[in-house]
């Protein structure tokens, strides 16, 4: 799928440090900028389309707000990768067709690693170590939601297909 | 199928009827299995529910949902199942949030949304309110602390925007099964120690990182509660993770219910609790008696510890609001604390009660009058300063002591301010110390002069 960076951030990393609450009536681009910003300043300027997002548990708790994903996304992250998520992050990052995978030994990828991602085969190499590390099975339908590109998408393809939606 | 026709609303909805089922199920798997049209459910399986209830507020809803909806070409799947409220961006300061306002009355009425609360308070607190939660509800909302309607037996959840609107659309959503913990809290909790202070405790002892798992809450300290403090339970439940906090109902729960212009139809409402074979991957048993109340520090609820811990702390501001903190009787422990005292000087005491109906049954009590006297300032009804968006924000270096739920670095204010967590009592007992004290000696008379 694609070779990136490694940013690497600890546990817990929250929905107000990626999208902070005070700063949601900026439009998504501008509160892109602000995004890990209070644990890395230099983020949003030094992420590159294409890097990786790694961090221990529980990424994403807090808020249901899905600019915490949008921002991820508007950066050109090409998955975040974690030993847990909450839940609503989970779902809100499929739902916009950012990969979030469950890896119990991600904290053994180093930041400034340079990763190698195969979404479909289940795996991820750190061309930095050698090491490959699998992550959890995607279930089909979120494989499929990745695929059309988000839920929305995903849910007017079944429409125009005529088939029944699975939200 | 998507864009199914509107049907006409109803009044509120019927509690749900529960089907025969298979034996030794959680709570959560009934609930869910009902929802999915199932006999059972096993945690682990993904299965597809019908939405009894989906709800949203002015920062998640339609500004969210509108561009998805007309990209998709369709209504709301069932008008008369959806509730709208605004809470996040009201009263509006600005004209880009008075902009969110206006789009989201405008949809409430194009879309056929009559449940459309605008400026009465937070989401969490008007459905019940309403009277439209009833045990056995399979609940879907656009705000992470969507499982305070689990207090009533619902199996509620928060959702994100996406979600949301396709939930909106379809009136179906996936769930992945989640695995049920319980926890029992045996005896009775101690004067001065609250459900807030049971959560802190528990954001502590079992972490937050439980996503993908359901809670139940049990013991004979959550039967002793009222509705507004087992909706606590319920709310904070989201600070450790679970994707569910679930209170089996009673006659408590029904009470309520009928108080707020629900019919429950009492034998079926109380057939929702988990069977006694059922399996709980975690069951844990706390002793209520010797809980003292809690203080978390910034920036996690996990950094809960007894208040001795922080006291001496000082404070530039205490905060009573949120869904979680707001409630009526978040107000009466206030006003408990503050009967006849004054906010110490160089501290502001901030209280923005979380509806105007519990504002008005505040003053009707006297409540009211008493939080004004000892200087406390009354804020709108809504999230207010707990989402980041309303009044009474912090500035670099300030320190509050709040009722809320959550004290993540940044959310209300600054990144460089401290957001310390504690019950309606230990905040009222601040504000009045000007530092974090044990709130106890303020409720008995025994304290010391400060």
């Amino acid at each position: 799928m694609g070779m990136g960076r490694a940013w690497v951030f600890g546990d817990r990393v929250d929905t107000d440090v990626l999208a902070p609450g005070a700063l949601m009536k900026l439009p998504p681009d501008a509160l892109a900028r602000q995004c890990l910003k209070a644990l890395r300043p230099d983020f949003a300027d030094a992420v590159r389309p294409g890097d990786f997002v790694v961090a221990g548990e529980s990424f994403g708790v807090g808020s249901s707000r899905e600019q915490a994903v949008q921002s991820l996304k508007l950066l050109g992250v090409a998955a975040v990768i974690a030993v847990s998520f909450a839940r609503i992050f989970h779902r809100n990052a499929f739902n916009l067709a950012l990969p979030a995978l469950i890896c119990a030994d991600a904290r053994a990828i180093g930041d400034g690693d340079r990763l190698d991602l195969d979404l479909a085969a289940g795996r991820v190499r750190n061309t930095a170590t050698g090491r490959e590390h699998r992550f959890a099975p995607v279930p089909a339908h979120l494989m499929s939601i990745v695929a059309a590109g988000g839920l929305m998408a995903h849910l007017k393809a079944q429409r125009a297909g005529g088939e029944g939606a699975v939200s | 199928m998507l864009g199914y026709p509107a049907t006409l609303p109803s009044a509120r909805p019927a509690p749900p009827e529960r089907p025969a089922m298979a034996p030794g199920l959680t709570l959560a798997e009934k609930l869910i299995a009902r929802a999915a049209g199932r006999e059972a459910v096993a945690p682990g399986e993904i299965v597809t529910c019908a939405v009894d209830l989906a709800f949203a507020h002015d920062s998640s809803g339609p500004r969210r949902w509108k561009p998805m909806l007309e990209a998709l070409g369709v209504g709301l799947w069932d008008p008369a199942k959806v509730v709208l409220v605004t809470d996040h961006y009201t009263p509006a300061v600005d004209a880009e949030s008075a902009a969110i306002l206006k789009l989201t009355r405008t949809f409430a009425r194009d879309y056929g949304v009559e449940r459309f609360f605008d400026m009465e308070g937070i989401a969490h607190t008007l459905l019940p309110q309403y009277g439209l939660l009833a045990p056995g509800m399979f609940v879907a909302g656009g705000d992470s602390h969507s499982c305070h309607a689990g207090a009533f037996a619902c199996y509620a959840a928060g959702y994100g925007a996406t979600d949301m609107a396709a939930i909106a659309a379809t009136g179906q959503t996936w769930i992945t099964v989640p695995e049920s913990d319980r926890v029992r809290w045996d005896g009775a909790l101690a004067e001065g120690v609250t459900a807030k202070d049971v959560m802190l405790f528990l954001c502590r002892e079992l972490g937050m990182d439980n996503g993908f798992r359901a809670l139940e809450f049990a013991g004979e300290a959550v039967d002793a509660m009222t509705m507004d403090e087992r909706m606590t339970l319920s709310n904070m439940s989201a600070e450790l993770g679970y994707d569910a906090g679930l209170i089996a109902p009673d006659g408590v729960t029904l009470a309520h219910i009928r108080a707020h212009g629900g019919t429950p139809d009492a034998a079926a409402a109380l057939r929702w609790r988990s069977d006694p074979e059922a399996r709980f991957a975690r069951d844990v048993r706390f002793d209520a008696q010797s809980l003292e109340p809690q203080i978390a520090a910034p920036h996690s609820p996990a950094n809960a510890a007894p208040v001795a811990a922080h006291a001496g702390v000082r404070i530039d501001q205490a905060y009573i609001g949120a869904c979680v903190g707001a409630k009526l009787d978040d107000l009466r422990m206030a006003a408990r604390v503050l009967k006849g005292e004054r906010v110490a000087k160089g501290v502001r005491l901030l209280v923005a009660p979380a509806s105007s109906r519990i504002t008005e049954q505040a003053a009707r009590e006297g409540v009211l009058e008493t939080l004004l006297s000892a200087g406390a300032v009354l804020l709108a009804s809504g999230c207010g300063a707990c989402a980041g968006m309303g009044a009474g924000l912090l500035g670099a270096g300030e320190v509050c002591l709040s009722t809320t739920n959550r004290n993540f670095k940044g959310r209300m204010g600054h990144s460089e301010a401290a957001v310390y967590l504690g019950s309606p009592y230990s905040v009222a007992a601040a504000a009045i110390a000007g530092a974090i004290v044990d709130p106890r000696p303020y409720l008995t008379g025994l304290r010391e002069a400060a």
